[in-house]
């Protein structure tokens, strides 16, 4: 064992990889903007900054912990210059922060206040450049960056995509798109990964909020919400729930408040999915037709089409269940012919891809767009503060029936190796607990970029590949393109840890936030007892009933 | 859409370098000596095909003041606004080219596309300064009057 001595204090290290793990190890929180644990080291920030028992200050982000150090973490002399580091930062952000969408997140404000710094004596005398307003996920703010790349990074080594970059140099270096294109015209997937690291305001997510209390203001409009797997796990956090507790009938509650006038869980959608998604891949086995790809996540599937053209015949033409349950439900309304109001779809997402998710062509039925708006976990919760509801206290109340009842296999949807999951649950069809179990440490679960499983299915072995992390999506890709890796079924989610951690959850999204907002999900899941989708009873109903005839119409996706 | 001879030429010099990332700055160099500027499109193709996205490949291009993205003048004026030429007046020989030739900061290149009017940071010829260059010849110790003159052969040249 190692030791180095921070502020007085002998502290045992062994594989940190750098002094400020250590640090943060030892309970101490050091301020930083460009430092994500799970990125590659920057070091452009500063405010990491560290002295040693000789006076030389560096950062510790960038120092490798060696046996024996002595450092200082908070003397007059690091006060300094974090403090004038900071006065340099506000002095060149734009300052309108009261009206800010990250008013109350942003951690350029929360440290300014933390280190006392209350007055800036320089001018901001930068010119204010135009807002990107073009992706229908995200707004792209360049006068609330303070160039601390974590966008950047992000959407080169988890997402594989670098759609942004910095450009120029000095005083007038920003980061946008090649050549300063809107996000419109990129290969921008929508995954809103950037706007989870942005540490101030100049990554945001898209607002729909303003139509949606208009439609709940319109009497002749029917309101109705459905709510994705993993906002039930993240919405308490900014009312003080503790991390990961479902507070799905607490958001019930809410949403009745608010004029929601039904209610209804985006899990009835996922067993759909299910349903039709296991269907599909015994097809495909007994053809031979394989690999099949999930269909699930929108941004893969866009990240499928830019990247992968040639594998977009792969994927699954089963809708995503926000889009086969928004089907469903306009259908029945316009089926019900004694209720004359207009029926608006709502649908709470923990996702910002999911907001151009409803605006392609394939998703309108006879005309009419199947889900209206999309709010993010993010809006949601701005919306009930709005409202004045305190979420933290109010009673919980039921879903609608009866697509408020749903499986455990749903549940799951929300963490990466859900869908598999659930499908496999649905093809082994059985409730020993061995067999869930089995089902359960076949390798689907956990937190790797890539895991692998191999189970017997109707007589056949089958590889599975369960992906989280399009970088990771682009690695299988490249490997069954060029025959090196071969898989029957791919399970693809944009986002690490899968929609837990998706672009339109609250921040921040610590690794530990992750995990228990995972264990949340599986606790959920844990509670039900209807494990498999093909137990449900309203989904066989539904089946019987107004899916009769309908099922291609309205569950699938018909691409040339 | 450029002309396919753009692209002919860009994958020869590709292939002069090798594809590969390390080799996109003596790319992108070699296609602006060729084409006196760098077109964006040729960055984009260089991009995609030396395995770079075309973000890194425009970061990088930004980053440099030699790249330029716009086609540049038949000759390229550089006047020299380092210290040793900054003190021997320099900015009255800009102010006059500009007013000569009707441009300004912003605007780089004559309408005509014969002149592109640049500044630089030193030439290291500070013993002749204040010094210009047009198309890398050095023209010493000049003055408004001087530069004018320049600009009036280099037209009748023309």
């Amino acid at each position: 064992m190692k030791y180095m001595t921070i502020n007085n204090r002998k502290v045992a290290f062994d594989d940190e990889k750098n002094v400020l793990a250590v640090i943060r190890k030892a309970g101490i929180e050091l301020p930083t903007f460009c430092y994500l644990s799970e990125l590659s080291t920057y070091g452009a920030c500063r405010m990491c900054v560290v002295e040693d028992d000789r006076g030389k200050i560096f950062a510790s982000c960038s120092e490798e912990p060696k046996d024996g150090m002595v450092i200082y973490t908070n003397t007059p002399r690091l006060q300094h210059h974090r403090k004038m580091i900071l006065e340099l930062l506000l002095a060149s952000h734009c300052t309108d922060c009261t009206t800010c969408r990250t008013n109350g997140a942003c951690i350029l404000l929360k440290l300014a206040n933390q280190l006392g710094v209350n007055y800036v004596r320089f001018q901001n005398n930068k010119p204010k450049l135009p807002l990107d307003y073009s992706s229908p996920c995200i707004v792209f703010d360049p006068n609330k960056c303070i160039l601390c790349g974590d966008c950047v990074r992000t959407c080169t080594e988890i997402q594989g995509l670098g759609i942004l970059d910095f450009v120029h140099r000095g005083s007038k270096m920003r980061v946008t798109t090649a050549f300063g294109r809107p996000l419109s015209e990129t290969s921008c997937v929508g995954c809103g990964q950037c706007r989870v690291v942005c540490p101030t305001g100049a990554i945001t997510v898209k607002q729909n909020i303003h139509p949606v209390w208009e439609a709940l203001a319109d009497k002749d409009t029917k309101v109705v919400a459905q709510i994705a797997p993993a906002v039930r796990v993240a919405v308490g956090d900014k009312f003080g729930l503790p991390e990961g507790e479902n507070a799905l009938g607490k958001l019930v509650a809410a949403l009745k408040l608010m004029g929601f006038d039904q209610v209804y869980d985006t899990n009835f959608g996922a067993d759909l999915t299910v349903m039709e998604e296991a269907q599909e891949l015994v097809e495909k086995i007994e053809a031979g037709d394989l690999p099949l790809f999930t269909s699930c996540c929108p941004g893969w599937v866009k990240f499928c089409e830019e990247k992968f053209p040639e594998l977009r015949k792969h994927i699954s033409s089963c809708r995503s269940p926000q889009q086969m349950f928004s089907a469903v439900l306009k259908e029945e309304a316009r089926m019900d012919t004694e209720d004359n109001r207009k029926t608006v779809v709502v649908s709470i997402m923990p996702c910002t891809a999911k907001k151009a998710e409803i605006l392609r062509p394939e998703h309108r039925t006879d005309g009419e767009q199947d889900t209206d708006y999309v709010l993010t976990t993010t809006e949601i919760t701005r919306m009930i503060k709005e409202a004045g509801i305190d979420l933290a206290s109010i009673k919980a109340a039921p879903m609608d029936m009866p697509f408020g009842l749903s499986s455990g296999g749903a549940a799951i949807f929300g963490v990466t190796g859900g869908v598999t999951e659930a499908v496999l649950r649905r093809l082994v069809g059985s409730y020993e607990p061995e067999d869930l179990e089995a089902i359960k440490f076949t390798g689907i679960r956990g937190n790797d970029g890539i895991k692998e499983a191999t189970v017997n299915l109707k007589g056949r072995e089958v590889k599975i590949a369960v992906v989280n992390g399009l970088k990771n999506a682009g690695i299988v890709m490249n490997g069954i393109k060029s025959g090196d890796m071969y898989y029957d079924f791919v399970e693809v989610m944009a986002c690490r840890s899968g929609c837990v951690a998706g672009g339109g959850q609250p921040v921040p999204v610590t690794p530990q936030i992750k995990a228990a907002r995972t264990e949340g999900i599986y606790e959920i899941d844990d509670e039900k007892q209807i494990k498999i989708s093909s137990d449900n009873p309203f989904v066989i109903a539904l089946y019987d009933g107004l899916l009769k005839g309908k099922q291609q119409k309205l569950l699938h996706n018909h691409h040339e | 859409m450029l002309d396919q001879k753009y692209y002919d030429t860009a994958d020869e010099i590709i292939a002069l370098h090798g594809a590969k990332p390390s080799s996109l700055i003596p790319i992108i160099q070699d296609i602006q000596t060729e084409f006196r500027y760098l077109p964006g499109e040729l960055l984009s193709y260089v991009a995609d095909k030396i395995g770079i996205t075309e973000a890194k490949a425009y970061s990088v291009a930004t980053f440099y003041e030699n790249f330029s993205f716009e086609p540049k003048g038949k000759y390229v004026i550089k006047v020299c606004d380092g210290t040793a030429c900054h003190v021997r007046k320099s900015i009255p020989i800009l102010e006059r080219l500009y007013s000569v030739l009707g441009l300004s900061e912003d605007k780089a290149t004559t309408d005509d596309m014969l002149f592109t009017l640049e500044t630089v940071s030193c030439l290291g010829a500070c013993g002749l300064a204040p010094v210009l260059t047009v198309n890398d010849k050095v023209y010493p110790a000049m003055t408004p009057d001087a530069a004018e003159d320049l600009i009036e052969e280099l037209r009748g040249a023309e």
